[in-house]
């Protein structure tokens, strides 16, 4: 802070007052869901929608005036432009809530507040007439403040407060339809799954922050850091110093494997990826923002943010980026067999969150191509997806079903919706000039660059895959003759869902030519070129646009023809076929892991014992009681005699116990 | 009388007052009682402010006490041959109770509106039993404290027998043997010093200047503690509660569940820790592993439950193992942990109750399979569930995330007399609880609230305006705790010093008499 005197960003009012852009979305939130909701629903998605566009013009003004102080390819450095002491645990565990800005988390910003804004806009028309309409800009404000609030975050305990405040939101809008029970087991489903990973997060956290805590109170605050800093703050967690002592102590990778765990499960990694397709659910417009564009690229973002910590314990980058790896064909396989719209683009989201994920774990200290690889696809990928999904909903909202073999032939009826989608395809298949081309070129070669030959391998193939799922879907909604009577319904989305498509497509058309590297690299801390693309040596991009072209090729001639040849090929492949389409059986694992041995094995022998062992105990005490008591009253004869014989024994009995007693 | 006084006389005052209304004046009695707890809030407001104004929370002094700071402090010699005096005064662990008991006896008050069965004896019942609960809270002398922890537990068997609905007899005789067993344990300990602190004194921080011999702490602590333990439903003393609260009408639960159960904590923190501290730290690692049970079994098998009440109940005996395993951390950030926690699972269980009680007046039954999309009819109680909900799974935000982060980075940090990864796996075992409470909060208010609608509900109606400023104040509560804590962190803080300052003392550096 202290430099900034004489820096530009001193007097930038988007600097200074950045800790708006999280804060409008929760003042509507409040506004909106307290006073203005029970009064008019209409007004409720105006002002939803207002707040939010007002933080992205913000954002946007903030970009501005940070690459202009700290201009392309100059370093960038990361700036808490406000804190206020939230809470203090004690003398080195403080949380300091804030609003960190640096080339990361103003990315990010400007993704969330961009895409949240058109979902916003897309909603008023989307939404229009459904019961609880204001609730569910409500929950879309509260979405966007979490999701700000985590991307700002200058600690780590912060990220984690948002973390979970965004697991809730995404749990309100995937159970947006309440009535309707798949939705509630879709929520409930998407909440404990990440619930369960956060649970490995948390302790990752307590492990990292006792650790830091300890280190201080032994030896003091590292060089280079504040006084005042906390065991939570990212910048004592990323000290390369501190990174080296947890290294030496043996908790470093444990710590970060189980905080990526954390990551895995909020962006949906095999084996957490379960609850993503599910939430399709919830309405369209949310499956856009939270399961496409922002949430589910948290867990990247979390990794992104602690790359350097990362990058010190080399076992936890190639979790990352097998996991990462083996995620993104995976899910790419399954695309290629679902047949409701929805499903194919969230597994195709699982698929691209993986070339994100091995993106991080291929770079190293010094080669850190990866790393603006992986933000660059985040980026594009936000775009284009989110696009896609949007299209989705204009289709599905015009059709009323999310069965692509019931549409077809949508292309002449909805020429808008066509042309955008078509654009999304291309990009995301990796076709020049659109910005997926050159996010997953760079992320490729990055795989290549670093010796890892395998995954260079299977981000090649699943290329080629992901331009075959893609452009089934395409073909089969847009192209041929109508496949069922509601395409004869079928009309043209209103304009507010018109309007954010175009703009999407236009950026997805020219994001990709941004020289993205000299913005976010991480070049400035660590040796090495982290810029370019792709330069030099191997030109990347032919095999990986052969490998899109000819998945392209295949989609056509199973798809475009008048002749059904996919039918022929899924036959042959016969029960390969079948347990991919029942995507490998995953969701019955954990049916069975869940309800027959957790709940079955523990839960109801805990509830069956605290019954009959512990609260038995309890009145066997009272029944013995009771039949002391009535036992002993037989002593009670009322007759002299016999209390007078009592008498005597017990005169006998103490003389005997002290006469023992004294000897 | 001083100010502090007033924290228990209104209370009885108030059921005076109900006691002499008119016959068959259901209605004057219930205003007489919201009169009273009202003007109580307004009193423990006052409190506080002037607590604020007098006391210092920070600064070397408070850091390195080793005997507790009171202010407002009131004593007089009451039995002088016997060492029994009239000590009242707070602390700020105390004065967060107060605020606790003042915000549940309100809402409590505002939700049991509908109850008119010999409504004067309910009310009355309920209003002492408070008086005797703020009682504990700012008593300083052990006869005090024992006197008024006995008028807070007795009211219990009438108001279960007499207004419960179920098994009641059997429940209320239940809960009040375990708690009279439990009774005679912390006489015994308390005798126990009196007797053996050489003093002749019951004077609680008199008490405190004596060092005790180790084998006399080694046996009276797990006294104590199991002693307090059972009405803070430790393992395995826990089961008069699920049974005492599904029989208890709403009030009655909110107040048990939300406060007398706190006394077990401040018991065992105010006595056991604080007079005790190498007994403490010769049992920590055994009452860490019993409050672990506690909070992973608790939550296991509140998933089976599909009474409503029992499920609440056995959430509260996980919620309350974490205020106990936050006391036998032995550190600061744990034990703070466990005095926010009592706050925080005051609130939210109090809210709970509550709203268990509304939504059974409409229902006629707390079987959560026989509900089903209530959110549609009652959209004001569905919020102040989920809110609920999702405080006691640790939602940040709301209070419970707070008490529970604390909990946890105190079983982290450790301490110097407990083997630090014994207590760091059992830390690990007590945050699987997280999960487990989502899984039976996200079952449980999903079958009541979410999916279709049954037919014989669509004639529900939502709260009534009573109804909503009792869950509404408890709501705000949980979030201001949750949203701001920097409030009264330092206030706590400030009252935890002493406790656990002494217990880094080594023997010979006490003072001896």
């Amino acid at each position: 802070m202290n430099e900034l005197a004489n820096n530009a960003l001193a007097n930038s009012f988007a600097f200074n007052n950045a800790w708006l852009i999280p804060a409008l979305p929760f003042f509507s939130f409040l506004l909106v869901g307290l006073f203005i909701r029970p009064y008019s629903e209409k007004l409720a998605g105006i002002v939803a929608t207002l707040s939010v566009s007002t933080s992205a013009a913000l954002s946007l003004w903030l970009a501005f005036d940070y690459f202009s102080a700290f201009p392309a390819g100059a370093e960038h450095p990361a700036l808490v432009s406000w804190s206020f002491q939230w809470l203090r645990y004690n003398e080195y565990l403080v949380v300091n809530v804030g609003t960190l800005i640096d080339s990361l988390s103003i990315l990010l910003m400007v993704v969330v507040t961009f895409v949240s804004s058109l979902v916003h806009l897309y909603s008023i028309g989307y939404m229009k007439g459904e019961d609880g309409y204001g609730r569910y800009f409500t929950y879309l404000n509260l979405f966007t403040f979490s999701m700000l609030g985590l991307v700002v975050a200058p600690n780590i305990l912060q990220t984690y407060i948002f973390w979970e405040l965004v697991g809730v939101s995404s749990f309100l809008l995937i159970g947006f339809y309440y009535t309707k029970p798949s939705a509630v087991a879709a929520s409930k489903k998407a909440f404990i799954v990440t619930r369960f990973a956060d649970l490995f997060f948390l302790v990752g956290i307590l492990l990292i922050a006792v650790v830091g805590y300890n280190l201080m109170s032994l030896f003091g605050v590292p060089n280079g850091l504040p006084e005042n800093v906390s065991a939570f703050d990212f910048a004592f967690i990323t000290n390369s110093g501190v990174s080296t002592m947890m290294n030496n102590f043996g908790i470093l990778t444990p710590a970060l494997i189980l905080i990526f765990i954390g990551a895995a499960g909020k962006s949906a990694l095999f084996p957490l990826h379960i609850w993503l397709p599910d939430a399709m659910e919830g309405p369209t417009p949310v499956s856009a923002l939270i399961h496409a564009a922002t949430m589910v690229v948290a867990g990247v973002y979390l990794v992104a943010r602690l790359f350097v910590t990362f990058a010190a314990s080399e076992s936890a980058l190639l979790v990352a980026a097998y996991l990462g790896a083996f995620t993104c064909i995976f899910a790419a396989i399954i695309a290629c067999t679902q047949n409701d719209i929805k499903r194919v683009l969230a597994y195709s989201t699982l698929s691209q969150i993986g070339y994100m994920m091995f993106a991080l774990g291929v770079a190293s200290a010094t080669e850190t191509l990866g790393y603006t690889a992986s933000l660059f696809h985040l980026f594009t990928h936000a775009f284009f997806k989110a696009l896609l999904f949007l299209g989705a909903g204009a289709v599905i909202h015009s059709v009323h079903t999310n069965n692509i073999w019931n549409m077809g032939g949508l292309a002449k009826k909805m020429p808008i919706t066509n042309i955008t989608f078509l654009i999304a395809t291309l990009a995301i298949s990796g076709v020049w000039p659109f910005a997926g081309f050159f996010s997953k070129d760079e992320i490729i070669a990055a795989a290549f660059g670093n010796h890892h030959y395998v995954i260079f391998a299977i981000g090649l193939l699943v290329a080629g895959i992901t331009a075959f799922y893609m452009f089934r879907i395409y073909i089969v909604t847009f192209l041929g003759k109508a496949r069922s009577e509601a395409v004869d319904h079928a009309h043209e989305a209103p304009m507010t869902m018109t309007i954010p498509l175009m703009i999407l497509a236009a950026l997805t058309a020219v994001v990709g030519f941004i020289h993205f590297g000299d913005y976010v690299s991480v070049a400035s801390i660590i040796t090495g070129d982290a810029t370019g693309h792709a330069e030099g040596g191997f030109p990347i991009w032919i095999p990986a646009l052969l490998s899109g072209l000819t998945g392209i090729g295949i989609a056509w001639f199973m798809y475009g023809g008048e002749k059904d040849r996919a039918t022929a090929v899924t036959e042959k492949l016969g029960v390969i076929y079948r347990v991919i389409c029942a995507k490998f059986y995953i969701d019955e694992i954990y049916q069975f892991i869940t309800h027959k041995i957790i709940i079955r094995f523990i839960s109801t022998p805990i509830a069956w014992f605290d019954k009959r062992i512990v609260d038995g105990g309890v009145d066997l005490t009272g029944w013995l009681t009771r039949r002391s008591g009535a036992t002993l009253s037989h002593l009670q004869t009322g007759q002299t005699q016999t209390y007078a014989a009592w008498l005597i024994n017990g005169v006998i009995a103490v003389v005997v116990i002290i006469w023992l007693y004294a000897s | 009388m001083g100010l502090v006084s007033w924290l228990f006389i209104l209370p009885f005052v108030t059921a005076l007052a109900v006691i002499m209304t008119p016959a068959g004046r259901s209605d004057l009695v219930r205003k007489i009682a919201l009169a009273g707890t009202s003007l109580h809030l307004l009193l423990t407001g006052y409190i506080v402010y002037k607590f604020i104004q007098v006391a210092t929370f920070s600064g070397e002094g408070v850091k390195e006490a080793l005997i507790t700071q009171l202010y407002l402090v009131e004593k007089i010699t009451w039995f002088e041959s016997l060492g029994i005096q009239y000590f009242v005064g707070l602390d700020g662990i105390s004065l967060f109770m107060v605020v606790l008991t003042s915000i549940v006896i309100f809402t409590g008050i505002l939700a049991s509106w509908s109850v008119v069965e010999r409504s004067k004896e309910f009310f009355a019942l309920l209003l002492i039993l408070v008086s005797g609960v703020f009682g504990v809270f700012v008593s300083f002398d052990l006869f005090m404290f024992f006197m008024f922890y006995e008028v807070a537990v007795l009211p219990m068997y009438l108001l279960i027998g007499i207004w419960g609905t179920g098994p009641k007899e059997y429940s209320a005789m239940k809960l009040t043997m375990m708690l009279m067993a439990s009774s005679a344990l912390i006489l015994v300990g308390f005798l126990a010093l009196y007797h053996g602190s050489g003093l002749e004194t019951f004077d609680l921080i008199e008490i405190s200047k004596v060092h005790f011999p180790i084998a006399f702490q080694n046996w009276v602590f797990p006294t104590i503690f199991i002693g307090f333990g059972v009405i803070g439903a430790l393992y395995p003393f826990h089961t008069w509660s699920p049974d005492g609260h599904s029989s208890a009408p709403t009030a009655v639960s909110m107040l048990h569940a939300g406060v007398l159960m706190k006394l077990g904590g401040y018991g065992a923190l105010r006595i056991g820790l604080y007079l005790l501290p190498e007994g403490a730290q010769n049992w920590a690692l055994f009452f860490m592993g019993l409050t672990t049970i506690n909070i992973i079994y608790g939550a296991f098998a509140a998933i089976k439950q599909k009474d409503l009440k029992f499920f609440t109940a056995y959430s509260s005996v996980s919620h309350c193992g974490f205020v106990l395993f936050g006391i036998v951390t032995l550190n600061m950030i744990g034990v703070k942990g466990a005095v926010i926690q009592m706050f925080s699972h005051g609130i939210m269980t109090a809210l709970f109750f509550g709203l268990i009680g509304m939504v059974y007046g409409r229902t006629k039954t707390r079987i959560v399979t026989e509900m089903g999309g209530l959110a549609k009819v009652m959209p004001w109680l569905a919020v102040c569930f989920y809110v609920a909900g999702l405080a006691s799974l640790g939602l940040p935000g709301l209070a419970g995330f707070i008490a529970e982060s604390h909990v946890f980075l105190g079983g982290f940090i450790g301490n110097p007399w407990t083997d630090a990864t014994t207590m760091r796996v059992l830390t690990v075992i007590a945050t699987m609880s997280i999960v487990v409470t989502a899984v039976y909060v996200l079952r449980g208010l999903g079958q009541v609230f979410q999916g279709p609608l049954k037919e014989q509900f669509k004639t529900i109606t939502d709260a009534t305006l009573t109804e909503k400023i009792s869950t509404g104040v408890l709501v705000a509560t949980l979030a201001i705790v949750g949203l701001a804590p920097w409030f009264f962190i330092d206030l706590i803080e400030g009252a935890i010093y002493p406790l656990i300052n002494r217990l880094s003392l080594n023997a010979n550096t006490w003072m001896t008499f």
